[in-house]
């Protein structure tokens, strides 16, 4: 296949909302005022597993300046074994709202129990502390292991299996038969600890709940149209009845799918009567949204002489947090994704603790379980005394492996994506001096498709306004833009982008999945083919002829020309103006690799880990905005590398986080990373019309193991539990 | 946070004055601490009483023998931009540099640091192995009080009611002294020190005349430990004293585990870091005349 030629695809314009953000100009939901708005507060449970016994909500009612306060008994009566599904997938309805405002039992510390509206935070914050919860305090229970063990408290009495949600089983070939043939096998056993994404905006939203039951709601979401759905089925109305507009959105790596406080600011404007906002604080933050579920892996694989894998086994139990949906489905398919392997035995449990019920995290699962493969394999390439990516390049999935979980790969790039690894200049570099290691690992994301939806209206001037439902997290508004551009013959500065609300725009799935320039970017692109044939017959009535062409930009027929502009230019003449839209649902999404070379130092005394050098690969499948592709990837590098050294949430016995602030949390800043390099590799995924695979996810897949096999290298030692923070390297 | 009258008063009178009629007014310097306690709901006032807008607060005084005096409101940042203490007081400019980050040391102060008398406070091992004192007044009178002596418990020192801190001073540097202060923290930048050593060394003959060490963050104050220094006089510096002196801290300090550290990785640190606070001390004091 020939390498297409773009005039704007791989170019780097400068993105749309650019001025507005960097003059701070851009509205976020904490910005947004509105005639008579009142703020809430919300009360959390300070413990980690209690029965509610009673809640008195009189003296914060009494309080002059309180306009509402809500509990769980303020929700529409439903029927407790309701199962509610707005594309996502079966929920309980009880859970949904369980986790929204707590109902019978508290299941962690932080958990919503009430909520008030006041006429300002203050007075809110005042009132909350007023209402008076009794607790029957329940023993807690804080890992999948514990959670798992005979005797554990329970915290879902309609779960049929203790603790254990759902149980995920994959198997391919002869595991025994497998093993037998390996002249060595590998087995190791690592925890992870629960992180949390660590977005920079906290959750907030504003509600008005009108007196004709149409419900207005203002957010940071990844995807407006499921926090509409969310909300309309927590409320039991109508979908039509909520508008939910999105706000600028300051990070959300998965975080920001759930719906926490919209509801609740629903629920206190129907009291109130006014609009309602909320805000999370940090601490609110950590303790009241998902983090990435803890999980325990144990990998065993089995090699032959010359390193082909023979057999892998895997056993997964990631901590589901409160309610069930541990991700440890994605852990399961991802944990030998990146291998060809034939014998293969995958057993994983989703696992419910009373920690924060977990959400999306960047590839979601798919760190916790490489983790242990990657350092697995990085141990077997020692003992073999192969360089550890020739391990991976003789094991390599590539176009027609099939992976345990069933599907069979398309085209894809693991293999290019290790080789770019080994040419790289810096995997060829020596190392700076002692108590230095490089490590490398490798990761896979699937990428998801999903519906999008966009609308193209052409100006009389030959601009293009942009209309999507996709929020621009990492510059989509971009690589839509430019996508709509190459189709059009146009700049990206000629097409105007804008997000709008539910109502606005046709459906639109979330910004996760790294989805978006691939899904909604295909609608664009289905949208811009559209406004083509639509202009081209214009240009036919105006010539009088059967068939245009339109090539850069350029309308042409029968020695007769006319640029997109000028023909925008005479549309009002020959039928009006012209606007387009499309909504896709693809099936040709494309998974993405990647790959982490990690040089670091510690410091043999207080084991203090400096990052020197890293590099991260990518296959992009074709890089829209290669700025935009090199911020994902140097993003999830970097919360990678703050998971890897010393993220983590630090709990109590009794299940209390004791370090909820970013002072204590210790995510990476500036002054703990090096530049990261990266290389973008570019196998087009056959699914798209420009080769985009997507981008946002799998890069945060290697950076955990990259660093393990990085530290074994620098001090000898395999660690078994991430965070691998300096007490932990010394063994303190 | 509950609503709070404010007052800024310009004099040190008219401060000790106000601070007499409301002793249970809060003391704002740079606000860095309280106003994070207040938010948080660990703290409460009625009453804030600026100290921002009173100029002996606010003045740096280097004397022609170098001894200094820093008001209590100074910022960090001027410190750290202060030719003559980044020549003089290395390390001070340094610790001011590391409090927090860019933005904080735009407001917070040594003297807040010091009235906060946290164990993890950054300044106060320095400033204890540079002998300072801390300079109060109070409804009777001025006093001065040794920054070892100052801190008495977590969050609490010597201050007596009505009484707030002036400055900080600290005695003029002996010839061939230097002084070091080390942090361990995970991160680089913006976090609280799992353990902190400061040193001071004084060099006479090619031998130690004069040696202070304290630590930071392994006790419930910022811990002077007077045997460490004392071991180094008489000794010649070499690794081996510097390596004693580190262990007679170690052997001082009584850490607790908590979220920034298990107390058996604090103890262990603590031998470091005194070690290498004491390892920079000695090479400023070869340096300097
Ligand atoms: C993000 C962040 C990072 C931080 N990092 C560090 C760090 O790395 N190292 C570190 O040591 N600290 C750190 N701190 C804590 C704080 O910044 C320092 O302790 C700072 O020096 C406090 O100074 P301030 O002027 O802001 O004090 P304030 O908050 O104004 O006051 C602190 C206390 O001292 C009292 N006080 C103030 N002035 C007087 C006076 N003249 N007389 C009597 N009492 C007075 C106040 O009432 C209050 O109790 C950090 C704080 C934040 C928010």
């Amino acid at each position: 296949m020939s390498t297409p030629t773009y005039n704007v695809i791989g170019t780097r314009p400068i993105r749309h909302d650019g001025a507005d953000k960097v003059t701070g100009r851009a509205l976020y939901g904490a910005d947004l005022q509105l005639a008579r708005l009142v703020h809430g507060a919300i009360l959390r449970s300070p413990h980690a597993h209690a029965r509610i016994l009673r809640i008195d909500t009189s003296k914060a009612e009494a309080l002059p300046g309180v306009f509402a306060v809500v509990t769980a008994a303020d929700f529409p009566p439903a029927p407790a074994d309701k199962i509610v599904d707005f594309g996502e997938g079966d929920t309980l309805l009880s859970s949904l709202r369980g986790n929204i405002l707590a109902s019978g039992k508290v299941l962690y510390s932080g958990h919503a129990v009430a909520a008030v509206a006041a006429v300002n935070a203050h007075v809110a914050a005042e009132a909350a502390a007023l209402i008076d919860v009794e607790y029957e305090v329940l023993p807690c229970v804080l890992t999948a292991p514990a959670a798992m063990a005979p005797g554990a408290p329970i915290l879902h009495d309609h779960l049929p299996n203790g603790n254990i949600a759902e149980t995920v089983r994959y198997e391919m070939g002869d595991l025994a038969a497998g093993f037998a043939q390996a002249s060595l096998i590998v087995e190791r056993e690592l925890d992870t600890a629960t992180v949390h994404q660590g977005y920079i905006e906290p959750q907030n939203a504003t509600a008005f709940w009108s007196t004709d039951g149409r419900i207005q709601i203002w957010c940071s979401t990844q995807g407006s149209f499921v926090a509409r759905d969310a909300t309309a089925a927590v409320l039991d109305l109508p979908v039509s009845h909520v508008k939910v507009t999105p706000m600028e959105i300051g990070g959300g790596f998965g975080g920001k799918i759930n719906v926490y406080l919209e509801p609740v600011a629903a629920l206190l404007s129907k009291k109130a009567g006014r609009p309602v906002k909320l805000v999370m604080s940090r601490r609110d933050v950590f303790t009241g949204t998902g983090p990435t579920p803890g999980s325990r892996v144990r990998v065993k694989i089995g090699v032959n002489p010359e390193g082909k894998i023979t057999a892998a086994q895997a056993w997964l139990a990631y901590e589901a947090g409160a309610y069930p949906g541990a991700m440890v489905v994605p852990g399961a398919m991802t944990v030998f994704a990146c291998y060809d392997i034939e014998n293969i035995l995958i057993e994983g449990y989703d696992v419910v603790v009373n920690k924060p019920s977990t959400a999306a995290y960047r590839a979601p699962g798919a760190p916790n379980s490489a983790l242990a493969t990657e350092t697995v394999l990085d141990e077997i390439a020692e003992k073999l005394g192969l360089d550890p990516l020739t391990l991976r390049l003789r094991n390599a999935a590539h176009e027609g492996t099939r992976r345990a979980d069933g599907p069979r790969y398309k085209r894809i790039g693991c293999v290019e994506v290790l080789e770019a690894m080994q040419a790289s200049p810096h995997y060829n570099a020596p190392l700076p001096g002692p108590h230095c290691g490089r490590g490398v690992a490798i990761g896979f994301w699937f990428n998801v498709g999903l519906p999008s939806s966009a609308t193209l209206s052409v100006n009389a001037d030959g601009t293009v306004n942009l209309i999507e439902g996709s929020t621009d997290i990492g510059g989509s508004r971009a690589s839509l833009a430019m996508q709509a551009a190459e189709v059009l013959g146009l700049r990206a500065e000629d097409i105007h982008p804008t997000v709008v609300d539910t109502d606005s725009v046709g459906y639109t799935g979330v910004t996760g999945g790294s989805r978006t320039t691939f899904s909604t970017g295909l609608a664009v692109h289905d949208a811009a083919q559209l406004v083509i044939a639509q202009m081209k017959a214009r240009a036919a009535r105006l010539w009088a002829v059967d068939h245009v062409d339109f090539a850069n930009g350029v309308f042409s027929a029968n020695g007769n020309s006319l640029s997109f502009a000028e023909l925008a230019a005479q549309l009002g003449a020959t039928g009006g103006p012209v606007s387009c839209s499309a909504t896709v649902n693809p099936k040709g999404v494309g998974g993405s690799f990647a790959g982490l070379i990690t040089d670091l130092h510690v410091d043999p005394e207080t084991g203090k880990t400096t990052v020197l050098r890293v590099t991260s690969v990518q296959d992009a499948g074709k890089a829209i905005h290669p700025a935009y592709v090199e911020g994902q990837m140097q993003g999830g590098t970097a919360q990678g590398l703050g998971w890897a050294l010393n993220e983590e949430y630090f709990m109590d016995a009794d299940g209390d986080m004791r370090n909820g602030s970013y002072l204590d949390y210790r995510m990476p800043t500036a002054l703990d990373l090096p530049m990261i390099e990266t290389i973008i590799v570019e196998v087009p995924n056959p699914g798209h019309p420009f080769g985009v695979r997507g981008v946002g996810e799998a890069n945060i897949v290697p950076p955990l193991p990259s660093v393990a096999n990085a530290l074994y290298r620098a001090t000898g030692k395999r660690l078994n539990r991430v965070p691998m923070n300096p007490a932990t390297i010394l063994g303190l | 946070m509950k609503a709070f009258d404010y007052a800024a008063p310009a004099s040190l009178p008219e401060a000790v004055g106000l601070l007499a009629s409301q002793p249970a007014a809060r003391l704002l310097a740079g606000g860095t601490d309280l106003l994070v306690q207040l938010r948080s709901g660990r703290k409460q006032a009625d009453v804030v009483i600026d100290v921002k807008k009173i100029p002996e607060l606010n003045e740096i005084t280097l004397a022609p023998d170098h001894s200094l005096t820093i008001g209590a409101a100074v910022p960090c940042y001027r410190l750290t931009d202060h030719p003559a203490i980044r020549t003089h007081y290395p390390a001070l400019a340094e610790v001011a540099s590391w409090i927090g980050g860019t933005p904080i040391q735009g407001r917070a102060s040594l003297g807040g640091n010091l009235c906060n008398s946290a164990p993890s406070a950054d300044s106060i091992p320095l400033l204890i192995a540079l002998s300072a004192s801390a300079h109060l007044i109070g409804p009777a009178g001025r006093r001065s009080v040794p920054v070892e002596a100052f801190c008495t418990a977590p969050g609490r020192n010597q201050l007596a009611p009505g009484e707030l801190l002036v400055a900080i001073h600290i005695p003029a540097p002996a010839p061939h002294s230097g002084a070091a202060y080390l942090r361990f923290i995970p991160r680089n930048e913006m976090d609280i020190a799992v353990v902190g050593a400061g040193a001071s060394l004084t060099l006479a003959n090619g031998l130690i005349a004069a040696a202070r060490l304290a630590l930071s963050s392994v006790a419930p104050t910022p811990l002077f430990v007077p045997a460490a220094g004392e071991s180094l006089i008489g000794q010649a510096p070499t690794p081996a004293a510097l390596e004693a002196a580190a262990q007679l801290a170690q052997a001082a300090a009584s850490p607790i585990s908590d979220m920034r550290g298990s107390a058996a990785y604090r103890r262990h640190l603590c031998a470091v870091m005194a070690r290498r606070a004491l390892e920079l001390a000695l090479a400023r004091a070869q340096e300097s005349k």
